[in-house]
């Protein structure tokens, strides 16, 4: 028991009495809205207090314990933030490589600590700048890549040995991962030395992002392929970050994007344990998690909290890892677009700051935070530097990081830990009873899980039962218009005759070797990394590798569900 | 013979996959008693013209949060015209700048609904500008 009985039994008597006055009082003051109404962002319900008898169940070792210990919902790192903030890590990527690379040094030079990069739609869907399908969208969304000769100016004058580096990447995920592995090779630093995260994961992009290229099946083989080929080379590369970020963004509750991004997490570890037969505990910490921190401020801390306990009881009781780094959820964080509101752009700077806090709270190792014009537009400099220096404010002047998880043992927070934990766990079993993962997306069970609360928010935000300020209350006639970055039309002319001049002065019979080779690979079930690796060496395209991925394991196309 | 309902496809042309208002707007049609088609992500112009014409819908409702609605929409629009098509309506919505309304409305497409537009106001603005074809 959590607590002694002499405890419960006065917390007992004097809850009586307080539910008394509660019952006065509002029989005279009645509650601003319904006891319906008093929920989460997400439609969990909440109560008006909570209390000791809330959390009497709990075991303190096996469910709260220390930081750095089992189940490490008090954190990973025994010195919490003192030792090291969480990275500071602002997605960004626009136009062509140059004007991104400013960019990266801009934020750099500003006291950012790790980067990451945003990709135009084309090279996130593995498709080159003058495919037909790229028309219109060339560096619009993110950074054009094609070959190898746009990712060195990328990374022009950034230190791959000490600065790490996310990439958004999925489908085209080994492609630009070997560019990475190759920039590094052409400068002389060894693999064992770089290090960064690929998204490179799949399923959430069937839930919910559906940048799409190839079935389930093969997709998931080519994710086992960089968790294996990064165990064996990379080993300071996070070759997977399980995301629940989009499956926020398209609309889930928060249990929701817990359940399906730590049961995808699981059918990740299911596949290279069977596929790869490699040891648990040689590959558990090459997998790294995303997540979103919503407007709803004590969920997400809940969540976040949660998150951590769920994963290391999976990984110590479901899949006996050993060593307790396995049991280990490492996670970035994002701020929640969708929270954001087109009208009233600068109120979105508090929605930002209510968020992070909330990530850093929960105890994020790395975070991005939305700059207000980011409904509109890609970031303007001075946007991103608020977003920027809005984590910074929080890690050096509101002492929020002096101490470890300050808010555990909160009667409140606690409960709505255990709540999630077991929602969430309630999801996973049913997935696992559906046959995994796979199986749940080829049935549509995610996606219209998600659609259907997706749909009551918009419903609820209608009907004013939820509030977004600006949008269905507090609304204001007058607009006071922001800057606005646009990216122009002649970078895609630009960016087609750059990828031109590549394939000219490029060996292209060395090019079709290396794509045969890796299309060989392909067919017999080889790790395609080191194969793509010298495919980019030789200037190959982002499309000619996903090509072959298209030709060789076919194409999956949206089925459209709502 | 009864009066048929309004048919709508709810379409997102281009690369972009953000497609939470196209699969919720796609529930609010239905129900308000819509025949509706949703295509799913990732489609082409000449795909989406296509199938607005073989499923003889009354209107097009397309989706795009890339920032590529300048040449996606007016490209739908245009291939209707050319296959004789010119009375579906063709809507738009998404993170659509202001200063690119009067740009897709010389250019075919009726009206843009951008976030902050209630369904119903949407539902009431079909009800009222489209009527089913014959």
């Amino acid at each position: 028991m959590y607590f002694a009985k002499e405890l419960l039994e006065q917390s007992s008597t004097l809850r009586k009495k307080w539910e008394d006055e509660v019952r006065k009082v509002v029989a005279k003051n009645p509650d601003q809205k319904p006891e319906r109404l008093w929920t989460t962002v997400s439609d969990l319900p909440i109560k008006r207090l909570y209390a000791p008898e809330d959390i009497k169940d709990m075991n303190f070792a096996e469910d709260i314990s220390y930081p750095g210990q089992f189940p490490f919902i008090r954190g990973n790192q025994v010195t919490g933030y003192r030792g090291k903030y969480w990275t500071f890590r602002m997605f960004s990527g626009m136009g062509d490589a140059k004007t991104t690379n400013e960019r990266w040094h801009l934020l750099l030079k500003e006291g950012q600590t790790g980067l990451s990069t945003a990709f135009d739609f084309p090279t996130l869907m593995g498709y080159d700048s003058d495919s037909p399908k790229a028309r219109g969208e060339c560096g619009k969304c993110g950074v054009a890549i094609d070959t190898l000769e746009d990712f060195m100016q990328l990374i022009d004058g950034v230190p791959m040995d000490k600065v790490t580096t996310s990439m958004t990447i999925n489908p085209p995920a080994t492609a630009l991962w070997a560019m990475y592995c190759a920039a590094a090779q052409i400068r002389g630093i060894p693999l064992d030395k770089i290090g960064g995260t690929i998204q490179n994961d799949m399923l959430k992009e069937f839930i919910a992002q559906k940048t799409l290229m190839c079935p389930p099946e093969p997709s998931v083989k080519l994710i086992s392929d960089t968790v294996e080929f990064g165990t064996k080379y990379v080993p300071r590369w996070n070759t997977i970050s399980i995301s629940g970020y989009h499956i926020r963004e398209a609309g889930s509750t928060a249990v929701q994007e817990l359940a399906f991004t730590l049961r995808d997490g699981m059918e990740y570890v299911e596949d290279v344990l069977r596929r790869k037969g490699l040891d648990i505990d040689s590959f558990a910490t090459r997998l790294s998690f995303f997540y979103n921190s919503h407007i709803d401020f004590f969920e997400e801390i809940a969540k976040l909290r949660a998150a951590r306990r769920i994963w290391a009881k999976a990984m110590r009781d479901r899949y006996k890892a050993k060593d307790p780094r396995s049991w280990w959820m490492r996670f970035h964080t994002q701020t929640a677009g969708c929270s954001l509101t087109a009208q009233q752009p600068y109120n979105n700077v508090v929605r930002t700051a209510t968020e992070a806090l909330a990530a850093v709270l929960g105890g994020t190792q790395s975070l991005h935070t939305n700059s207000l014009d980011e409904v509109l537009c890609l970031p303007s400099d001075h946007a991103v530097q608020i977003a920027l220096r809005t984590q910074q404010i929080i890690a050096e002047e509101t002492g929020v990081a002096n101490t470890i998880d300050p808010l555990a043992g909160s009667y409140f927070i606690e409960a709505l830990t255990n709540e999630m934990e077991q929602q969430a766990w309630d999801y996973i079993h049913k997935i696992d009873e559906m046959g995994g993962m796979v199986a749940a997306i080829e049935k549509g069970f995610p996606q219209l899980e998600i659609s259907d609360a997706a749909y009551k928010f918009q419903r609820q935000i209608d009907a004013g039962e939820k509030i977004m300020v600006g949008v269905n209350k507090y609304v204001s006639e007058q607009v006071e218009p922001i800057p606005f970055l646009e990216i122009d039309d002649t970078v895609e002319t630009e960016q087609i005759e750059r990828l031109n001049a590549v394939r000219r002065k490029r060996d292209n019979k060395a090019v079709k070797k290396c794509l045969d080779d890796l299309r060989n690979a392909c067919k017999k079930g080889e790790n395609v990394m080191p194969y793509c690796i010298e495919a980019v060496k030789e200037l190959a395209s982002v499309q000619e590798i996903c090509d072959v991925y298209r030709e060789v394991y076919g194409e999956y196309r949206d089925p459209g569900l709502y | 013979m009864a009066k048929r309902k309004i048919r709508v496809m709810v379409a997102k042309p281009g690369l972009d996959g953000h497609d939470r208002g196209a699969r919720v707007l796609a529930r609010c049609f239905r129900d308000a008693g819509y025949e509706v088609i949703y295509t799913g992500c990732h489609q082409t112009p000449e795909q989406i013209a296509a199938a607005a014409i073989q499923e003889d819908v009354d209107m097009v409702g397309l989706s795009c949060l890339s920032g590529a609605h300048r040449y996606l929409f007016p490209a739908v629009k245009k291939l209707l015209v050319e296959k004789g098509a010119d009375d579906i309506v063709v809507v738009g919505g998404g993170i659509i700048p202001d200063q690119d309304f009067q740009y897709l409305y010389d250019n075919g497409i009726k009206e843009i609904f951008t976030p902050g537009a209630t369904l119903e106001s949407i539902v009431k603005w079909v009800n009222e500008n489209v009527k089913p074809r014959n």
